[in-house]
């Protein structure tokens, strides 16, 4: 290997490196807020893609039904958690936020899918029908578990994650899509070729860090998430109630993943169960970080991607081994770092 | 008689078998200052946990009129209740000023929240530490840091768990101080404290718990020359703050 490739597959690493950077971050800020390991982040990955490339295609994207599903069944959850304080008001906003709001998503696509609006429409179209899911899934899955272990949380996770898979297999059949490039331009640097689409995947995954720290350091709402992972209780009793914060934080998390979804489209081939294997990149720099420092979490994506590149390069039947493995020292050096600890809560 | 703000009737909190608070009554007239005394394990805090919803409870607790029973800790908290635990609950790796902003967030939007500068007129040491993390107070600071938090909040009924717990005595007495005029602006305060003594100069009216129940109640004048208040609580306290009291007033009657 010499140094030419060796700066190909850095870049290539860097740029795999800020999508698992932006699965990292949302991991990291939905374990911190709800103490929920999100297995199914690499499906709104998927669904990102997907739905992007059916929009590309001139046609309805399966996640349209399935956002309208998710709606009604997280209105019946709302209504069921809500009962015993059920008032025509309460109605009214689960009805505008559960079924109005995908409602509206629904056609706006309907009318909009078959004209090829563009790229940038289609891209902001596909956000608006993945991120609203985000808050559905925890209304319907989550939320009836906020007081069950890490562990009950994770099995759910799994769950939502298999259940999530499916149907996409249900909506959006078993072949995979890749949508054109978001800019066909290049520009030589050295002895490289850097792709518009590679510098875009790397502003934007800085412009989300970016967006999210201002969210988390300039807003009341950023740092009412930040109080409820410090302090749950202490949260509570100002009047920051967890199912809003959950509620967020995986909205928050299903936009990530849609965006990285719009990115990575272009790269690769897409199918309904590729998010998975981004998905668990994202959570092996997660993990490195311990679930719960974002700037170490997006060091370590980086580290996760170029450790990629470089496998691929030098050992490619065992790339996934190599990059899977790297997280057996770290948990080691954590565990052996720090104190025992004995029973959560 | 005026209405009162908070009624809690024949309330009572199981952990698992064991009922920690068992058919307890209590109410807080509007612009009150009540006092709920009791040694360690008496189930004061238990008490105050159910009226906020942190803890289950069965029984009913009203808040002007409105039935709380089956309202989540928020809720409570958006009718104007609010509760400093007794471990305070700060978030510790947030600066005091996020703490103080945060403490407003239930008006997030109308602007209707505390004032801040009027919190650092209150309390001047949290203003020279506005920009450090809650976590690295004092035991004082980080009780001035709750209390301003909470009021930051505008709650119309402030409980506080035991506020002057492992604090030094100048500290307990600014504290008591600034509960007392708290009342007199109008908040309505349930105060649960061991130190019998600091509480009843302040309080208006009392309970005494013993064994999750109210063995003895009346306004603080009473309570302060009842002779099993005075040998129980107050005699004992006076000789040594740390000792459990010798007896339960229960068995004393």
């Amino acid at each position: 290997m010499d140094a030419t490739i060796l700066l190909l597959l850095l870049q290539d690493g860097v740029v795999n490196g800020a999508i698992y950077a932006l699965i990292a971050l949302s991991l990291v800020l939905v374990f911190t807020v709800t103490r929920v390991i999100l297995i199914p982040q690499g499906e709104f990955v998927a669904y990102g893609a997907l739905t992007l490339a059916s929009l590309e295609a001139g046609t309805l994207p399966g996640t349209v039904p399935l956002l309208l599903g998710l709606g009604a069944c997280a209105f019946l959850a709302d209504c069921a958690e809500a009962r015993h304080n059920l008032d025509g008001r309460a109605l009214l906003r689960f009805g505008l936020r559960d079924l109005a709001l995908p409602g509206v998503v629904a056609v706006i696509a309907w009318l909009l899918a078959p004209t090829k609006p563009g790229l940038p429409v289609e891209i902001l179209l596909t956000l608006v029908i993945v991120t609203p899911m985000g808050g559905f899934l925890h209304a319907v899955a989550f939320r009836p578990l906020a007081h069950a272990s890490v562990l009950v949380l994770l099995i759910a996770s799994v769950g939502v994650h298999l259940a999530l898979t499916g149907l996409g297999l249900v909506f959006f059949g078993a072949e995979g899509s890749r949508t054109p490039p978001l800019s066909e331009a290049s520009f030589p640097a050295g002895p490289l070729l850097v792709s518009g689409q590679s510098l875009w995947m790397i502003g934007l995954t800085l412009a989300i860090i970016v967006a999210l720290w201002l969210f988390f350091s300039r807003t009341l709402l950023g740092k009412a998430l930040i109080a409820t992972a410090v302090n749950r209780l202490g949260a509570r009793l100002m009047g920051i109630a967890p199912s809003l914060a959950g509620r967020l934080s995986f909205s928050v998390a299903a936009f990530i993943g849609a965006l990285s979804g719009v990115l990575i489209a272009p790269l690769t081939t897409v199918y309904y169960d590729t998010g998975f294997l981004i998905g668990l990149k994202g959570f092996v720099a997660a993990i490195i970080g311990g679930l719960a420092s974002y700037p170490a979490a997006a060091a370590a994506a980086l580290l996760v991607g170029i450790i990629e590149s470089v496998a691929s390069f030098e050992a490619s039947a065992f790339k996934e081994v190599i990059v899977f493995m790297a997280i057996i020292p770290v948990l080691l050096w954590r565990s052996l770092r720090s104190a025992p600890v004995e029973d959560e809560e | 008689m005026t209405r009162p703000m908070l009624e809690a009737e024949s309330v009572s909190v199981a952990y698992g078998k064991v009922e920690a608070v068992r058919g307890i009554s209590l109410t807080v007239e509007p612009g009150r200052l009540v006092t709920v005394l009791g040694a360690n394990g008496a189930g004061k805090t238990t008490l105050l946990n159910a009226l906020m919803g942190v803890l289950p409870a069965r029984g009913a607790i009203r808040f002007e009129g409105r039935d709380l029973t089956r309202l989540p800790v928020e809720a409570r908290v958006a009718q104007g209740l609010s509760l400093i635990p007794e471990r305070r609950e700060l978030f510790s790796t947030m600066t005091v000023e996020d703490n103080l902003k945060l403490g407003a967030f239930r008006f997030r939007g109308t602007g209707g929240g505390g004032d801040i500068g009027e919190m650092y007129r209150l309390f001047p040491r949290l203003a020279e530490r506005r920009r450090q993390h809650a976590g690295t107070l004092s035991g004082g600071e980080r009780q001035m840091l709750a209390m301003a938090r909470a009021l930051m909040g505008r709650p119309r009924l402030l409980m506080l768990d035991e506020p002057s717990l492992g604090l030094a005595p100048l500290i307990v007495a600014e504290v008591m101080r600034t509960v007392a005029r708290l009342r007199d602006e109008g908040v309505a305060i349930l105060l649960v404290e061991q130190n019998a003594r600091a509480a009843l100069q302040i309080a208006d009216h009392g309970y005494v718990l013993d064994g999750g129940t109210v063995v003895l109640e009346g306004d603080s004048r009473t309570l302060q020359t009842d002779a099993r208040v005075v040998e129980t609580y107050l005699g004992v306290l006076a000789a040594d703050d740390a000792a459990a009291p010798p007896n339960r007033v229960a068995s004393g009657r």
